[in-house]
């Protein structure tokens, strides 16, 4: 069983990208699990939300502590949460900057996915909304979800001109972790 | 009486309950006096008192529990409550 | 075939396909996405049913007792503080023998005011008359639904129930589910045939007045009626095993229980992380097993005992509190296993959203190796 903890802040999507990519992982043939930490859902409080993976049907219920992946959707959470706590080698870890000035915080072994998902975001969908650009990048640096299956997802949440240009931007960080992967 | 699923009963048991018998003391109606206002109709309790053919009141002594509430409201006195000879 | 979706949202489309005619519910926080679903089903025209809005769940689930005692077909669904308003109609409901389904996302109690899961809310209803049964996962939490109908409705049994799932852990999570097509639904469960109902041109008072020479035995009937839901559950389980291929004939189920030295014993989605734990656990070499009481009213007392005979220990974790007493389940399993000499230690766990971690199960089953229990579990003593 592999496991994704997603950070982001309340209004980011962060619960809806936990669904869609567990989503999509399931149209893929895997067992998938997605569910938020349960708070007081507040705009801009750091919330989390986590997926799972595996084979096999999942029983499991506890938050994750020990992340295979990470996905940060805000440069400002580093330092405010430790996103990377319960993170060992080999994990991957999908980070949303344009600045990556972090690395005193990250563990032995863990591969850094640097995005600068805001930029994509605004570029395609015109607000900073960056949660479906982070899919991609996902996508493309862990193999635990194909980009067809991702753009399944995308279009069954959207409609019209919005899931296109959220397709988009999902390919766009996809290309562009595919070339560095 | 056998149970029935969920304490139901259908409706008119109160009916067979006559509770004229636990009076003391009865109404007595006068009907030359009597105003037709309605008043010891409508404060009954039991809701036995009756409106006649001719418009004044009596009492259905199956179920008058002799209360004397309709004697108290009558503007006209016109009901008086007598000591039942049983 | 397997779909994916969230909890709250399998559940709206199990009750649609349950064919519901009168819902009523009142959906302010804590609700979950079940009625407003529902809602916008019926809006929809995809159920044929009436959805009464209301001011309350008092209301609510007052609205459900007399659409069923008119000979509906009628679902609700409430958790918590929406619970604890419905409690004088949930003794009423069960009084007046009415089959009302209501699905409980399962939610810690006020005060402290917390939003978060637990057991609390339903368990402090088990003396209700309300039957009451508790999935794993949503899975089970749709399947439980079309069950619950059917024992509900039985003309033996004519009950209330409780179908209860995790609040958050299993009604905000998504996960694949299995939902029947609207015909195998309908063959398992047939349109609603009411033992009797409120009709203009013949009619009933339900509920009336019990003097002391009658109310003694009408309760007696209603325990009656709890105990033969026993043999309905079962019944029902086995059908619907038979139509769809998932068993649910046991009131409870054991894990790995066959040669266990020490037992878990649980209720809801705390059994799947205990099953992760128990296999860890056992790779290690320990025999412990796990036994999860899907039905809670009845009480599967003897069933309990059967399952246990073999082992030694018993650890009852317990997701609520009876206050100044012990947890409701702990206490329970205690008289199921009078006189059994295997020692059972209770562990009030998980109240107001604490998360359980696979290593917390193994915790406790350190405690109760070590002969320490009945006790609140990972209790913060720094901050008392």
């Amino acid at each position: 069983m592999r496991e994704l903890r997603i950070h982001g802040r309340g209004g980011q999507g962060s619960v809806t990208a936990a669904e869609l990519i567990a989503y999509a992982a399931f149209e893929g043939g895997v067992f998938s699990q997605a569910f938020p930490a349960f708070g007081v859902e507040r705009r801009g409080a750091p919330v989390q939300a986590f997926v799972r993976f595996s084979d096999e049907k999942i029983r499991l219920r506890s938050q994750v502590y020990e992340p295979d992946y990470i996905i940060v959707q805000d440069p400002t959470l580093i330092g405010d949460v430790d996103v990377f706590n319960g993170m060992t080698a080999g994990g991957i870890a999908i980070i949303n900057t344009e600045k990556p000035d972090f690395d005193a915080l990250v563990p032995e072994g863990v591969k850094i996915y640097a995005v600068d998902a805001t930029t994509i975001a605004l570029e395609e969908l015109g607000v900073p909304i960056t949660n479906t650009t982070l899919m991609g990048a996902f996508a493309a640096a862990t193999g635990e979800i194909k980009l067809d299956a991702l753009e399944h997802a995308l279009r069954r949440r959207f409609s019209g001109s919005m899931a296109d240009k959220n397709v988009r931007a999902a390919e766009r960080a996809y290309n562009l972790v595919g070339g560095a992967v | 009486m056998a149970l029935r699923v969920g304490c139901v009963a259908p409706p008119g048991k109160a009916l067979d309950n006559k509770t004229g018998a636990w009076r003391v003391f009865k109404p007595v109606f006068d009907p030359e006096t009597c105003s037709r206002c309605g008043m010891c109709a409508t404060v009954c309790p039991e809701g036995c008192v009756r409106e006649t053919e001719e418009g004044t009141f009596e009492p259905d002594l199956d179920y008058c529990k002799g209360c004397g509430i309709c004697a108290e409201v009558c503007p006209k006195d016109s009901i008086r409550m007598e000591k039942e000879e049983k | 075939m397997l779909e994916f979706m969230e909890g709250s949202h399998a559940v709206a489309e199990i009750v649609k396909r349950c064919r519901p005619q009168v819902i009523s519910a009142y959906p302010i926080t804590p609700q979950t996405h079940i009625v407003e679903d529902l809602a916008q089903m019926v809006a929809n025209c995809e159920i044929d049913a009436e959805y009464i809005t209301v001011e309350s769940e008092f209301s609510a689930l007052s609205a459900c007792l007399g659409a069923s005692a008119a000979g509906s077909r009628v679902y609700s669904a409430t958790t918590s503080q929406g619970l604890a308003l419905m409690f004088e109609v949930c003794f009423n409901a069960a009084g007046m023998r009415q089959p009302i389904v209501m699905t409980i996302a399962n939610r810690s109690l006020g005060a402290p005011l917390s939003i978060w899961n637990d057991q609390q809310d339903s368990i402090s209803l088990r003396d209700s008359g309300w039957l009451q049964f508790y999935a794993q996962d949503n899975q089970e939490t749709v399947d439980l639904h079309m069950i619950a109908y059917k024992v509900c409705e039985d003309h033996d049994i004519l009950l209330p129930a409780f179908v209860c799932f995790d609040g958050f852990i299993l009604s905000h999570t998504y996960e694949p589910v299995s939902l029947p097509m609207q015909e195998e639904a309908d063959a398992y469960l047939p349109a609603f045939n009411p033992y009797q109902r409120l009709d203009a041109a013949a009619p009933l008072s339900f509920g009336m007045y019990a003097t002391p020479e009658y109310y003694t035995e009408f309760r007696y009937e209603i325990n009656q009626a709890q105990y033969r839901a026993k043999e309905a559950f079962v019944r029902a389980g086995r059908e619907f095993g038979e139509q769809f291929g998932r068993d649910y004939s046991g009131l409870v189920e054991g894990y790995r229980l066959d040669d266990a030295d020490i037992a878990l014993v649980a209720m809801g989605s705390i059994c799947g992380t205990a099953k992760d734990a128990i296999d860890e656990m056992r790779a290690a070499g320990r025999k412990v097993g796990l036994l999860n009481i899907r039905v809670f009213r009845p009480f599967p007392g003897p069933e309990i005992a059967d399952a246990l005979k073999g082992v030694s220990k018993v650890a009852v974790l317990d997701k609520n509190i009876s206050l100044g007493s012990g947890g409701a389940v702990g206490t329970e399993v205690k008289a199921a296993l009078q006189g059994s000499g295997i020692s059972v230690y209770d562990y009030i766990i998980a109240l107001g959203g604490r998360d359980v971690r696979k290593r917390d199960i193994a915790a406790v089953v350190d405690l109760a190796e070590k002969g320490e229990g009945d006790m609140f579990y990972g209790l913060r003593t720094e901050v008392l």
